[in-house]
Formats: structure tokens, C-alpha cells, sequence
């Protein structure tokens, strides 16, 4: 045991006082708490003088019995502050000095570095997700177009169905699909250039459920604008044309209305032209309120009167009852635009309305011989 | 504000006498004064009422103590005093928590007075040993110990309480316990 070691270096060290680690240790509590006598004191000063070991226990012992006076001293004052505390209404208190954030404000301060984070994620999801389904190269995304893609099994099985019908005539239905209407007895069609474009052949039909051959002669893309010629041998004349060309612009709430091939059968919509301007400004377009459905791409809008305002062209898929049609206006500047060596068969246009005193039945009636189908087909 | 000697905020002054003078009354209405103060801080900076009491009783302690050993010098208000160590320690808290988030919250204006929270985390440290060497040194010897140098009674008392036949055999059982006790103590690390 170490302490017995120490206790004979102390005895022979201290051999005249023979002084065990016990007394010593009285000696210095008595030393320290001031109990020595004059005498005794003055001789401890001396040993403790002489003896450094003796000296370096004494300061030691008066740290250690210190600490833990100290240490009793703090658990005291710990119990009286205790005892304070225990009168104050901390509730209370606490609800009188609570600064109450907003909710989200809370929300935010709490866990702003899980929300960073997730936000961060979130937003890289969502631009991921844009990108893969290629939204972000499509820039005008809530305006569409209105040719049609058609599903090709339908197509069969309606040929299937109707076979009487088809098997006679010379049936191509195509893959995408759009209207047109005649605007020369000699087989001239305006329809738009979306939906002939990149079309490897182009075929029209019309109510009669007759399809002819047709080529595209000349398109203007900037005006979605296409002019067709059909070159089916089997094509005759069409007959006059029943309605005019509008050259100025259309009033504002003016009746208008189209016929078009949204379905496999023509179709007629009603409404009303409500703005000279088209989507996000365009002053080339009108927009109206007709119910137009992919399909209606191409086909004629026209007046009270039965003059051609313009082309069905697209809608605004956010909002409803808007749909666009290109001013008749730039239909005639295009046909001026077509160079004269691409026009195999004269183009000219009838200055003559028949439709202008006639109901809205017999208008249809008469108009629907001359507004086709335009099947298209593409890789 | 109440001047009266024995209510309301005590001036700062005050508070000095009365802790050199053991003043309980001093020492209530100076924790009184106060705890307000340091609740508004801690709970709207991510703590709760238990947080505040333990923030602003170390602080009373540093207080206390720099008053008793009379290095305390008043260069502020007391109160922007007792503001910025509760400030300086909840800062601390919060960071070994890693509930900081990197701003707080503050009511009153403050000082820089990080030394001093040092200085006591120091003696915490030695405290917290004592605490625990106390535990382990077991009865009798914890209560003889206690009663000898915390709470001054003779040995002679400490002999009659604990029924020994004479007081050198209770110096015996004192030096014995003592000795333990320092053993315990710088054992720990």
C-alpha cells in the first residue's frame, strides 16, 4: 500500500515527533483553522519552512478541504435559488413573453435546413421531369393546334363497320388529320400548314365520301396557311363556289361559324368572334368562342353572310371557349405570294356570294360539298 | 421603480452588499428582478422554461462568486450584466446541442464576457468531480465528511451523533473517509 511507503519515509524523516499521516494531517486542520497554541504554531512554521514535503500537504490539503467547502457552499446557494424559483409562475410568465411567430414563420425557423433540402430536391425533380418529357422545347405548350393524329384502329375498325361505303370509292385514311375547303371550282384547297406538314402524301374527302389524291402547291408557314391541289385523275369540277372572301376585318361580337371534320362527319360550330386578336396578342388571328376540337384545323370561319373570315387554326387548351382562326386577309395576301409557275391550273377566286340571304341550314347545306377532310399521311 | 429596501428591482448596488452580506432578501429580489428578462431570451431562442432556469441560475452563481471573491467590478448595468452571460452560456448550450442556427434572437443589448464563462465551466468541472466522488465515498463517511467541512460542526458533535466511544476514534474514521475521498476524486478524469 502506497500510504504505508509515505508513512516511513514521514517516520524517518519526522523521527523526532514520530508523527503518523493521521496526526499530521490533524496538525495541519488545526494549523489551518487557526487552533495551535503561540508555541506550537510558531514550531509548525518551521517544519513546514524546513520540510518541503510537509509544506507542499499543507496547501494541499487546505485546496482540497476548500473545494469541498466550495462545492457545499454551491449545493446551498443551488437550493436557495431553487427555493426562489419555486414562487415565480413560470407558466405565465412564459406566456407573456413568448413572441408568437406566424405558423410558418415557426415552420421555417425550426427546420429551414430540412426545407432547403427538400426544396432543393423538389425543384431538381421537377426540372428533371421537364426536361425527360421534353416540355421545356416546347415553348407554346397551351396553344394547340388543332390537326388531328387518328388512331389507326379505330380507322380500321370503322372501315371494317362500313364497308359498303368505303369499298367503291377510293379510301386512304391517313394518319393525322385536318380539314380544308375549296376556294376554285378547279380543285384549289386551303388548309393549314400544320397539318400537312411534313406529309409524305395527302388525300381529301369529301361529304360525299369521295377522296382524291391531292398535292400541296404552296404553304406559308409563318401564317399556318397550305394551299392544296387535287390531282386525282378521277376529279372533275366541284361546281361554283358558294362563298365569298372577306377582305377587310370582322366587327367585334359578329355571328360567325365554321363546319369543319373534328369526327369523321362534318361537324358545324356556332359562336362569336370576341377579340381581333389572337392568342397572346397575335393581330394576324381572331379569336371566337366556337367549340373547335382537333380536327377543325383548316377549316373555314365564316361570317353572318357566308364570306370566309378566316382559317381554324388553334385553341387555347387553358382556357375555354377560345379558339383562333387566321384572318381571311392573310389568305388572300398568300395566294398573291404563290409564284405563277407552281399554279398549273388557274387560281382565281369567285367575287360571287350566294349564301348572304339564305338561313343558316341552307348555308351548311350548301357549303358542306366544298369543306374536306385532308388526311395525311407521315412517318 | 420601488426603492424600498425590501421589494421590487434592488439597485445594482444593492445586490453588491447584499450578497457580501448573505442577504437572502437581496438575493430573492435579485432572482426575481431578472428571470423575466433571461425567459423572454432563452424561449423565444429554441429553449424552454427548464433551459432558462438553469441558464440564469449559472449566471446568478458567476455572479455570486465574483461578488465573494471581490473581482467583480460593475462596468455596466447589472442587469446588461447578467443579460449577456445568460447570453454568452445559452450560446454555448445551443451550439453543443446543434440547435444553433446560426442568428439569435435578442431583447436587450450586451457585452462580450466569454473569460467568465469559462472560468466557471472550470470550477463545474471540479464541482461535478466532488458531486460524484461524494456519492461513491458512501455513508458514514459522506456525512462525516459533509458535517466537518461543509457544514463546521466539531468533532466532538460528529462523535456524539455517530455514537463513537471517543473522538480519536471519530478522528480516525474522519482521516480515513478524507483520504478516500481525495482518492475517489483524482481518480475520475
Amino acid at each position: 500500500m502506497p500510504a504505508k511507503a509515505e508513512e516511513i519515509v514521514f517516520s524517518a524523516e519526522i523521527r523526532s515527533k514520530a508523527m503518523s499521516d493521521n496526526q499530521l494531517q490533524e496538525q495541519i486542520e488545526r494549523y489551518l483553522n487557526g487552533e495551535m497554541s503561540k508555541d506550537e504554531r510558531a514550531r509548525f512554521e518551521i517544519l513546514r519552512a524546513e520540510n518541503a514535503e510537509i509544506n507542499e500537504k499543507v496547501s494541499e490539503h487546505k485546496h482540497f478541504t476548500g473545494l469541498i467547502k466550495q462545492y457545499g457552499e454551491r449545493l446551498e446557494l443551488e437550493r436557495r435559488l431553487d427555493a426562489i424559483h419555486g414562487e415565480i409562475d413560470v407558466e405565465a410568465l412564459e406566456d407573456e413573453y413568448m413572441i408568437h411567430p406566424s405558423f410558418i414563420v415557426r415552420l421555417w425557423r425550426n427546420h429551414h435546413s430540412k426545407i432547403s433540402v427538400a426544396a432543393s430536391i423538389a425543384i431538381f425533380a421537377v426540372l428533371s421531369t421537364l426536361f425527360f418529357t421534353g416540355y421545356l422545347s416546347n415553348r407554346d405548350r397551351d396553344l394547340q393546334l388543332l390537326a388531328q393524329k387518328v388512331n389507326v384502329i379505330e380507322m380500321k375498325i370503322g372501315t371494317q363497320s362500313g364497308p359498303k361505303k368505303t369499298s367503291h370509292v377510293n379510301v386512304n385514311p391517313g394518319n393525322f388529320s385536318g380539314t380544308g375547303f375549296a376556294i376554285t371550282s378547279n380543285g384549289y384547297i386551303i388548309t393549314d400548314e400544320h397539318v400537312i406538314r411534313d406529309a409524305d402524301s395527302v388525300y381529301v374527302q369529301g361529304n360525299d365520301g369521295k377522296s382524291y389524291k391531292a398535292k400541296v402547291v404552296y404553304t406559308e408557314p409563318q401564317n399556318d396557311i397550305a394551299v392544296l391541289t387535287i390531282t386525282d385523275s378521277s376529279f372533275k369540277t366541284l361546281g361554283a363556289i358558294p362563298y365569298g372572301f372577306k377582305k377587310v376585318e370582322a366587327d367585334l361580337g359578329e355571328n360567325v361559324f365554321t363546319v369543319g371534320y373534328p369526327a369523321n362527319s362534318i361537324v358545324f360550330g356556332p359562336g362569336f368572334l370576341t377579340s381581333s386578336l389572337g392568342y397572346q396578342g397575335d393581330s394576324t388571328s381572331y379569336q371566337t368562342s366556337i367549340p373547335v376540337n382537333p380536327g377543325n384545323s383548316g377549316g373555314p370561319l365564316l361570317d353572318n353572310n357566308g364570306n370566309v373570315i378566316g382559317i381554324v387554326d388553334a385553341k387555347q387548351t387553358r382556357v375555354a371557349g377560345a379558339a383562333f382562326a387566321r384572318k381571311s386577309s392573310y389568305l388572300l395576301k398568300t395566294l398573291q405570294d404563290i409564284p405563277a409557275d407552281s399554279l398549273k391550273k388557274p387560281l382565281t377566286l369567285t367575287s360571287k356570294n350566294v349564301l348572304a340571304n339564305l338561313n343558316r341550314k341552307q348555308q351548311i347545306k350548301k357549303i358542306q360539298d366544298f369543306v374536306f377532310i385532308v388526311r395525311v399521311y407521315k412517318q | 421603480m420601488n426603492k424600498e429596501s425590501n421589494s421590487g428591482t434592488p439597485t445594482d448596488s444593492e445586490v453588491i452588499l447584499g450578497i457580501l452580506n448573505n442577504s437572502e432578501n437581496v438575493l430573492k429580489r435579485l432572482y426575481l428582478a431578472y428571470f423575466p428578462m433571461v425567459l423572454q431570451l432563452i424561449i423565444n431562442n429554441n429553449g424552454d422554461s427548464d433551459d432558462a432556469k438553469d441558464v440564469y441560475q449559472e449566471a446568478i452563481i458567476i455572479l455570486y462568486n465574483k461578488v465573494k471573491t471581490g473581482d467583480f467590478e460593475l462596468s455596466s448595468k447589472l442587469k446588461t450584466y447578467i443579460y449577456s452571460v445568460c447570453r454568452r452560456l445559452w450560446l454555448k448550450r445551443l451550439s453543443q446541442m446543434n440547435r444553433y442556427g446560426g442568428d439569435i434572437r435578442d431583447f436587450q443589448e450586451y457585452l462580450t464576457v466569454d473569460d467568465e464563462t469559462e472560468k466557471q465551466n472550470d470550477r463545474d468541472i471540479q464541482f461535478n468531480k466532488m458531486g460524484d466522488a461524494l456519492k461513491l465515498l458512501g455513508e458514514p463517511c459522506k456525512t462525516i465528511i459533509e458535517d466537518f467541512y461543509i457544514n463546521n460542526r466539531s468533532m466532538q458533535e460528529i462523535c456524539d451523533s455517530f455514537g463513537y466511544t471517543n473522538a480519536d476514534n471519530a478522528k480516525t474514521q474522519k482521516y480515513k473517509c478524507l483520504q478516500r475521498l481525495k482518492k475517489l476524486f483524482f481518480q475520475q478524469k
